[in-house]
């Protein structure tokens, strides 16, 4: 219908639109239209496909069938999910995202006449490389996504799972992987292309299973960045240039975030996806606890210290979301308002399971995003602060990251919380956060613990304000 | 001597990681949830791959075994595509909405 070179054109087109899809995120007021310019993008790059096969046989209208099905569900999807789920989604989409491109890589290896890259057993050498990357790497995604999955959706616990040897077997995995696509390259057999794809797969889950939940931000960062490499693999065997602009793009997008989550709990990248993290000290905390004493206090004492403050700073963590605390917390800060209480949110990049994940619960709840700052926006308010309600989060706000060597987090950037005239502190018991450790925070003269769930303290506070 | 196409492509790849780089460290992190699920969205474009796949059919063959694997790919990316544009239209409205109520 449409000659290779208009072709190419359009989706060269559709993959400038994506860039400026995610250039729109620099600000909230430009984000949706980069949304819209992405959904023109995707919208040429199908439509033009389309024109480019030219085949309008009986097969066109499956293929509008699978489309209806899919977007159906999508959307279907899209509309019920709750905000406090949204990691769970994710990670459930970038497992489609690589399973397609097995899929995808499955059918050019199969029927390689259709994507002109040669004829079974004979398909041209490159084509073969890029064919196998894409599909290793989206095998990869899909079980590393699949696991990522459970362990958010609590279906899998979000312990760490080792054992002996982990690292050796996954190496040797890896290294078999490359050895594989050598052979393959060389022989062509389908056998192999089988094997490689049950391998990935293999990889991919045994990769996972060793990182805690709380490292989730990072592993689905990750993913992301998988997903995107996986594209481009794909693209490169397709010769399509809006896939290869595309996977380029997420690729690199996945890979800013997860380095941004390993800086925002001082780790190494290596550190994180060798995984085990918080195991280890958990029983080496327990050992040496002694009983401090700690304040406890109720919500009409939390009234009344925020009542009387002029300016409260409040932490949200993963805790929070559990809880779905987010509106009840809306709810506070309107009533401390009122009182000419001035309130900010202060969130750390770590807090929550996935990037940016408490920025979007507190915009469900109403929240204007310009009273919500990031750690080093925020860090030198605290000082003249009066109150700070941490709710949900625990080791982000922990002092020790600052004064003590020997702990797991030092070194980790951590909100100043302590230097608040008061700390109010909501959370269900004094157990050690996610990294193992006694927060130092609990025992301060300053600190307020509020022992209750999130939603229900947070609730108790309005009624006695 | 002539270029192998190849090397455009590849090309194209590495200035697009780079500018990648600079576009996703100009993303405010309050959206970062938002890039996730948009990148998610757009690097679902491999449909193009799927819909080549399905059509493709060998001697009038519409489920042959490769287009069977095309049907597939096509239902998986369409999830994503409606999932993951729709889902962040909806969370970025909720950015939007503040802005206004609070005004």
């Amino acid at each position: 219908m449409i000659s290779a070179n208009l072709s190419a054109i359009f989706y060269l087109i559709s993959g400038v639109l994506f860039i400026l899809a995610l250039r729109g995120l620099s600000s909230p007021e430009t984000s949706r239209q980069g949304n819209f310019f992405g959904i023109i993008g995707m919208i040429i790059a199908i439509t033009v496909t389309f024109l480019a096969v030219g085949n309008f046989s009986t097969g066109l209208i499956y293929v509008f069938i699978f489309l209806l099905v899919g977007g159906g569900i999508g959307a279907f999807i899209a509309y019920k999910i709750p905000m406090t789920a949204m990691p769970e989604l994710v990670a459930g989409f970038h497992s489609l995202v690589g399973l397609a491109a097995v899929f995808v890589a499955i059918s050019a290896f199969i029927n390689p006449s259709a994507f002109n890259l040669g004829s079974p057993g004979n398909i041209k050498l490159a084509s073969l490389i890029e064919m196998s990357i894409g599909a290793a790497v989206g095998a990869i995604t899909f079980s590393g996504s699949v696991i990522a999955f459970l362990k958010l959706q609590g279906i899998m616990s979000g312990a760490p799972i080792t054992f002996k040897g982990q690292h050796i077997l996954n190496a040797l995995i890896l290294i078999s992987i490359i050895v594989l696509t050598y052979f393959l390259c060389a022989t062509q057999s389908s056998n192999l292309f089988w094997i490689l794809i049950g391998i990935s797969f293999l990889i991919g889950f045994l990769l996972i299973i060793p990182i805690g939940g709380a490292d989730m931000p990072v592993v689905i960062s990750m993913l992301n960045s998988y997903s995107g490499w996986a594209a481009a693999g794909i693209g490169f065997t397709l010769e399509n240039s809006a896939l290869i602009i595309t996977g380029a793009l997420v690729g690199s997008s996945g890979a800013i975030l997860s380095y941004i989550m390993c800086k925002g709990m001082n780790r190494s990248f290596f550190n994180v996806i060798l995984g085990g993290f918080g195991a280890t000290e958990q029983s080496k905390s327990n050992q040496g606890k002694e009983q401090k004493p700690v304040k406890s206090g109720n919500a009409d004492d939390a009234a009344f210290l925020m009542k009387n403050a002029s300016s409260v700073i409040i932490v949200p963590g993963y805790g929070m979301a559990v809880a779905q605390a987010q509106h009840a917390l809306r709810e506070m800060v309107d009533a401390l308002k009122k009182l000419d209480v001035k309130v900010s949110y202060a969130i750390h990049p770590v807090a929550g399971r996935m990037p940016g994940h408490m920025n979007v619960l507190l915009a469900e709840a109403n929240v204007p995003y310009d009273e919500v700052f990031e750690l080093e926006e925020i860090n030198n308010d605290f000082a003249n602060a009066d109150v700070a309600y941490v709710i949900g989060a625990n080791d982000v706000t922990n002092p020790v990251a600052k004064t003590d060597p020997q702990s797991p987090i030092y070194g980790m950037p951590v909100l100043d919380v302590e230097k608040c005239k008061s700390v109010l502190f909501v959370k269900r018991s004094l157990s050690a956060g996610y990294a193992g450790i006694d927060n130092d925070l609990f025992y301060r003269d300053n600190t307020l613990m509020l022992f209750a769930d999130a939603k229900k303290m947070t609730e108790e506070i309005i009624k006695s304000l | 001597m002539e270029i192998d196409p190849f090397i455009f492509r590849l090309s194209i790849f590495i200035l697009s990681i780079f500018v990648g780089y600079y576009v996703v460290w100009s993303v405010t992190p309050s959206l970062h949830t938002p890039l996730m699920s948009v990148t998610n969205a757009i690097s679902s474009v491999i449909i193009v791959g799927a819909i080549i796949a399905a059509l493709a059919n060998i001697e009038g063959n519409i489920f042959s075994k490769s287009s069977v694997f095309g049907y597939f790919a096509i239902t998986l990316a369409a999830i994503n595509i409606f999932g993951g544009f729709l889902v962040t239209q909806r969370m970025l409205a909720m950015y939007k909405k503040k802005k206004r109520d609070k005004k």
